[in-house]
């Protein structure tokens, strides 16, 4: 117990370190003229360090007027300025974080209250009518869950998440079939869960080859293609990526998996109910779902695991044998009826919620793209894009300072799993961008709650900081005034 | 069978309910949907039709009762977009 406590405590000690990282002094050389930077890159990091605390705090006014420092000469601006009269607007910051989480559905939550009040009994306890009837809702539940993806019910495993899910799939299978196969197939740009699930399969003596993505961060058919060896059991290609919200080409793959015998997992968190995904027309084996990424509860989740042709896995969970032995463990009715309602919600309301979801992401991204040195991550195609998800970087800035900057709107710099740590994406890394890019992306989620007059102030307000952050920028001065940073010599004492 | 004021009247008493959730996004987003079924459906003309979505117009006003109550229990702190001194009920 004790032992834990000082682990914890350490670890928190380590992630304030990393916080405040003393930035070291710079001599910038560039031809012939010479000048020390350090001042204005350490106010920089004073500024998200101090706002940092700030925010952990509460938003209080006091301690943000603390951190405001001087803008420079000639600027009207202030970090505070897209804050309005506080007297006469709320202080709650805007939700634009969806890819991370969802607010539950009301009507979700209607469904939930009926379970969580009378309807108690054991789905699996056949000797009584407490018993039968919550049993009834989950088996509509998991109708709903299928519907959405042109399933069968029987084909729906309900699990506590996407993350088990996608171990599940990567571990369940190759261990099933490891007598004769030793391979499976990945993306560099998958998510943790998937890659810490893959590197454990490497440690028990598979080989695991993580496919490459272009710029837009679409994989190369032809180079799955020339992945595939005689002993591959699985390919794992995530739909819509969580960071950059790229499509990936799933009927394609699913062609090439099904015309080589391999089954094809997708990691759809992101993209169920939110692209159109019919398993058979693309040949998908298995799938992955998450519930609170649809407006339902946390904590509940399904794995899609084809029967005809049937595909087989060792499960990671055994006991009572539910879920056609591959899960077992009572089922929570509650959350598999929020989760049935949701998906059912998702269903009806596809084309309702995409179309208000690209009008918004439209208007944000032209919003913010016509700030000068800006770039969007991910596709133009919008084919291949899901628009509910905007990345966009702005250089010369560094994204954990904009974020700090922007205390009023939640956003993320990229996956919520790695947000802890400054560590740039390996996603965006993987796209092939620089540190520096990687450093200034931020994610915008646009979701089926979120609205016109929300984007419209995050559009004045990211203009606004990055202009300020700009100003107080060493970079930018120096791109404004023509010197290439490439040519630059970094000297560092 | 429903006609077209017992429409109007549902539309009216859904559209109450819904200013009254407390949490901006969900007030917002039932006020659009609302707008949108009805407008969506105008023109309709089956009466079959009609009864079916009449029928469920209610059952989300008795949700939307419950709903917004729920809401106005568990109340959060305004929204930055949000000015304060507007619903006052």
């Amino acid at each position: 117990m004790l032992t834990n406590q000082i682990r914890a405590l350490a670890r928190q000690a380590t992630r304030t370190d990393s916080r405040s990282i003393n930035v070291r002094s710079f001599t910038v050389t560039a031809g012939s003229r010479t000048r020390s930077v350090s001042s204005k890159t350490r106010s920089i990091r004073h500024l998200a360090t101090k706002s940092s605390t700030a925010s952990a705090k509460s938003a209080s006014s006091a301690s943000a007027d603390s951190i405001v420092t001087t803008p420079p000469t000639g600027s009207a601006i202030t970090l505070k300025s897209a804050t309005r009269d506080e007297s006469q607007f709320g202080t709650r910051p805007i939700y634009l974080d969806v890819q991370a989480t969802t607010p539950t559905d009301p009507r979700v939550l209607d469904k939930m209250l009926t379970f969580l009040t009378g309807m108690y009994g054991n789905p699996h306890s056949s000797t009584h009518a407490y018993g039968w009837e919550t049993d009834k809702e989950v088996e509509k539940a998991r109708e709903y869950v299928a519907a959405v993806i042109k399933a069968d019910p029987k084909e729906i495993i309900f699990t506590s998440g996407a993350t088990e899910t996608n171990n599940m799939a990567i571990k369940g299978v190759p261990r099933f079939y490891k007598k004769t196969k030793k391979h499976i197939i990945t993306t560099q740009t998958e998510h943790k869960c998937v890659l810490d699930s893959a590197r454990h399969m490497q440690d028990e003596g598979f080989d695991v080859t993580y496919l490459p993505v272009d710029e837009h961060g679409l994989i190369s058919l032809d180079d799955l293609k020339a992945a595939i060896r005689k002993d591959t059991i699985l390919v794992s290609v995530m739909a819509v990526n969580n960071e950059i919200g790229v499509v990936q080409p799933l009927k394609e793959i699913g062609k090439i998996c099904r015309e080589n015998k391999i089954f094809f997992h997708t990691d759809a968190a992101q993209a169920y109910g939110k692209i159109d995904i019919d398993v058979n027309d693309m040949n998908i084996d298995l799938l992955s779902i998450s519930s609170h990424k649809i407006y339902g509860p946390m904590g509940i989740g399904a794995c899609y695991v084809r029967r005809r042709p049937r595909v087989r896995l060792d499960p990671i969970i055994t006991g009572g044998g539910q879920e056609r032995g591959l899960r077992s463990g009572t089922l929570s009715p509650p959350l598999v009826a929020g989760f049935g309602e949701a998906a059912r919600l998702m269903k009806e309301e596809m084309d309702y919620d995409k179309a208000h979801i690209t009008r918004l992401s439209n208007k944000l991204k032209e919003g913010l793209l016509s700030i000068p040195a800006t770039q969007l991550n991910g596709s133009n195609n919008p084919e291949s894009q899901y628009p509910g998800c905007v990345n966009i970087s702005f250089a010369y800035i560094e994204g954990e300072s904009l974020l700090m900057a922007l205390k009023d709107i939640a956003l993320s710099s990229g996956s919520a799993c790695t947000s802890a740590s400054l560590e740039p994406s390996y996603v965006l890394h993987a796209l092939g961008a620089d540190d520096a890019l990687a450093h200034s992306s931020i994610r915008f989620g646009i979701g089926r709650f979120t609205t016109e007059e929300e984007v419209d102030y995050v559009i004045k307000a990211i203009n606004e900081r990055v202009e300020f952050l700009r100003k107080m920028s060493p970079l930018w001065e120096m791109v404004q005034e023509g010197i290439d940073l490439d040519s630059i010599e970094w000297s560092g004492h | 069978m429903a006609t077209s004021r017992q429409v109007l009247s549902l539309y009216k008493q859904l559209l109450e309910k819904a200013y009254k959730f407390d949490n901006y996004n969900f007030r917002e987003y039932a006020k659009r949907k609302i707008h949108d079924s009805f407008k969506e459906h105008k023109g309709l003309s089956g009466q079959e039709q009609i009864n079916s979505l009449y029928n469920s117009g209610i059952d989300s006003l008795a949700q939307l009762q419950r709903q917004t109550s729920i809401s106005q229990m568990y109340t959060f702190e305004k929204l930055v977009v949000e000015p304060l001194d507007k619903h006052h009920h």
